[in-house]
């Protein structure tokens, strides 16, 4: 084993796929000259050329574009979209052109590409460098949505994400960037498997169903439940398309509460969709309303103390469930 | 004195007139089957066309459409001067693109019929014709996007070094959408094997281009911006469409980079089946109508020696192609409804939840 950052293993899981796939290519603005702007890419061009790891201009547009024709015609793109938000610019790109494509042509072509884009909130950047639009994605047939919350999930589900034949958007989450994981060394690639979602912490009280950064806070509070006697079961969402039911509605039939805890705002976020199937498939399981805790439906604020009020916290996940445990 | 314009002025514009033809391109160095070629293109286009209006008429093709009669010698022109692995990428007006590249016209048809023996089995429309195997990578119905991806497809050709153009379509209209900029300005900074080709029919849709554009020619004259030279070419001309292509689709192939090139032209119809198009000057549209493609050229092949016989044997094959599309494409069962649910995915599904 060895200690690894999160955003280390964005670089790790880049040069193994660079390494595995002499198709691969990864291109965005400042990923390969400036190593990315999270420095989440640096040694790649060092390593792979210029050839395959390459800047693009500021039109997120024609580097989305770009990276659908090379799929269509037989290069394995990797392209990056330095923040989710900037999304907004090419979403013509992602929602009418990559996700349909395939569908309207009938099955002629596809498209095997990665958008992997630096997600949420956390760093006091303001209302259009820190949101989670993770559920704009998850609304779009034909989209894969990958977010990885740990950094041996990040090389693993990278991996599956281009070894995939379908176009997959890659939630990194800008908080988790500095966090260090313990990774597996010296065991060959490290390749994991999209629509699995994975028990980070068993119990037998209450489910907790989280994404991306928003699972470690749940891991925190259901160590605070625990002091409690709450014995709280953590689920580590991992992929919302496809998306794991079964490990989730298996939770809820042994614990019969469920809880989601979403950076999302609260409207169609992705622990809506998740809430309306445990709803329609396992209503007999459960004990009490699932609760939803996720971002209020407000644009983020920038100062450290309104964001950190904002979003979900260890505090307003342990002091929900705490509550909602007592009546 | 205002500088907006009272409601009398609102939308006048002067009409645009066509370039007389110019004589000398029949001296043009075009091989006599490469001309023969270029009619026969033209004339399936016009003819599949008509055809096509027809069928709005009765009911038949469903949804919206946007026919290419007036410009089938700039789709001509390329399409015969495209090498067989080139990329055609083209704009909702893409009947006549993928007519040009080969593609036989009953699967057209019947998916304009919303057929499942249309091109994509009914699942793309009018709007979405595809067919890869013929090199047309997709018709794209939201201006600009496709400039974007045609430059992906270009990437391949020079990261694999095959040789393949990429060559997208589009209207003078899309000169003003930010993917055209950033699709160019992308293009010439990796100096992309691609070519744009903005066919200039004058109007944006419903609107004169010359009343929301500063310029007077929305492709050629935007080329400076991205290091490219300007080129204007007489898009109803199909011997100076093909040699302005043949340089370009050369010229990219060698790694010389992308080109812009501006066709102009003028659509006999409205942008689409809703649309009569009586914005247009009458004066304007007599003027351009004398300017068709298809009997200027007709004459010029029986100026250069070319039997009249050969050329009305061309068209009444033709007529029976189109008959017979019709008849297949009006034969074609409904497509079945399973199909709702295929082919989202790569694995010919569309699950997404276990």
């Amino acid at each position: 084993m060895a200690e690894l950052t999160y955003r280390d293993a964005v670089s790790m899981g880049l040069a193994q796929e660079l390494t595995n796939d002499p198709d691969v290519v990864f291109f965005g603005e400042d990923v390969a000259g400036a190593g990315g702007v999270f420095k989440a890419t640096g040694g790649l061009l060092e390593a792979f050329g210029p050839k395959r790891v390459r800047d693009a201009p500021i039109s997120e547009q024609a580097i989305l574009g770009a990276a659908m024709g090379a799929a269509m015609t037989g290069l394995r793109p990797i392209a990056e979209i330095m923040f989710s938000d900037f999304l907004a610019v090419c979403w013509d790109m992602v929602a009418n052109e990559i996700a349909k494509t395939r569908y309207m042509a009938d099955g002629q072509m596809s498209l095997p590409l990665v958008i992997r884009t630096a997600n949420g909130a956390g760093s006091r950047f303001g209302a259009q460098h820190s949101q989670s639009v993770e559920n704009w994605a998850m609304s779009i047939p034909g989209l894969k949505v990958v977010a990885p919350s740990t950094a041996v999930d990040t090389i693993g589900l990278l991996a599956a994400a281009v070894r995939d034949p379908d176009p997959v958007i890659f939630f990194e989450h800008k908080s988790c960037y500095p966090m260090k994981f313990e990774v597996p060394t010296g065991g060959g690639d490290i390749v994991d498997e999209l629509g699995t979602a994975k028990v980070v912490r068993e119990g037998q009280d209450v489910t907790i169903v989280a994404l991306a950064f928003m699972v470690h806070k749940a891991l925190g509070a259901a160590e605070r439940l625990a002091e409690h006697g709450i014995d709280a079961e953590v689920i580590d969402v991992r992929s919302l398309v496809p998306l794991d039911t079964k490990t989730i509605l298996d939770s809820v039939a042994k614990t019969n509460r469920m809880f989601t805890v979403e950076e999302n705002p609260r409207l169609c976020g992705w622990g809506a969709e998740v809430s309306s199937i445990v709803g329609e498939d396992a209503f007999w399981d459960l004990d009490a309303p699932i609760i939803r805790i996720t971002t209020p439906h407000v644009p983020l604020p920038a100062a450290d103390s309104l964001e950190d009020a904002t979003i979900p916290s260890v505090d307003r996940v342990f002091e929900t469930v705490h509550k909602a445990m007592q009546q | 004195m205002t500088t907006m314009p009272t409601y009398e002025e609102y939308g006048n514009h002067t009409p645009v007139f066509p370039q007389p033809v110019n004589r000398e391109n029949a001296q043009l160095p075009i091989p006599e089957d490469v001309r023969l070629k270029l009619f026969r293109v033209q004339h399936e286009i016009r003819q599949f066309e008509t055809r096509a209006y027809d069928m709005f008429l009765q009911g038949l093709v469903k949804g919206t459409s946007h026919l290419s009669l007036g410009q089938e010698a700039i789709a001509a022109g390329f399409g015969v001067a495209m090498r067989e692995d080139d990329w055609t990428f083209a704009t909702y007006r893409g009947h006549a693109h993928t007519l040009a590249r080969g593609v036989p016209m009953t699967p057209v048809l019947a998916e304009l019929l919303g057929r499942e023996n249309g091109l994509m089995s009914g699942k793309g429309g009018s709007m979405h014709l595809t067919s890869v195997e013929h090199g047309v990578m997709g018709s794209y119905a939201i201006i600009g996007a496709h400039l974007c991806v045609a430059n992906g497809a270009a990437w391949t050709s020079q990261f694999k070094e095959t040789g393949q153009v990429a060559v997208a379509f589009f209207g003078d209209g899309t000169t003003n959408i930010g993917a055209f900029h950033e699709a160019v300005n992308f293009a010439a900074v990796w100096n992309l094997p691609t070519v744009f080709v903005c066919e200039n029919n004058l109007y944006m849709e419903y609107t004169a281009i010359a009343d929301v554009s500063p310029v007077p020619n929305p492709g050629a004259d935007r080329a400076a911006a991205y290091g490219l030279p300007s080129i204007i070419v007489d898009g109803n001309d199909a011997d100076a469409v093909y040699t302005v292509a043949s340089e370009a689709l050369e010229k990219a192939r060698s790694g010389g980079g992308p080109s812009l090139i501006e066709a102009q032209t003028y659509r006999h119809h409205g942008h689409s089946r809703a649309d009569p198009g009586t914005y247009r000057p009458k004066e304007e549209v007599e003027a351009w109508n004398e300017r068709d493609p298809l009997p200027m050229y007709h004459q010029r092949l029986l100026e250069i020696g070319v039997g009249e016989d050969r050329l009305t044997a061309v068209v009444q094959e033709t007529a029976s192609a189109v008959d017979e599309a019709t008849e297949g494409a009006k034969n074609g069962a409904l497509p079945n409804l399973d199909s709702i649910y295929t082919d989202v995915w790569d694995d010919g599904g569309s699950q997404w939840r276990n």
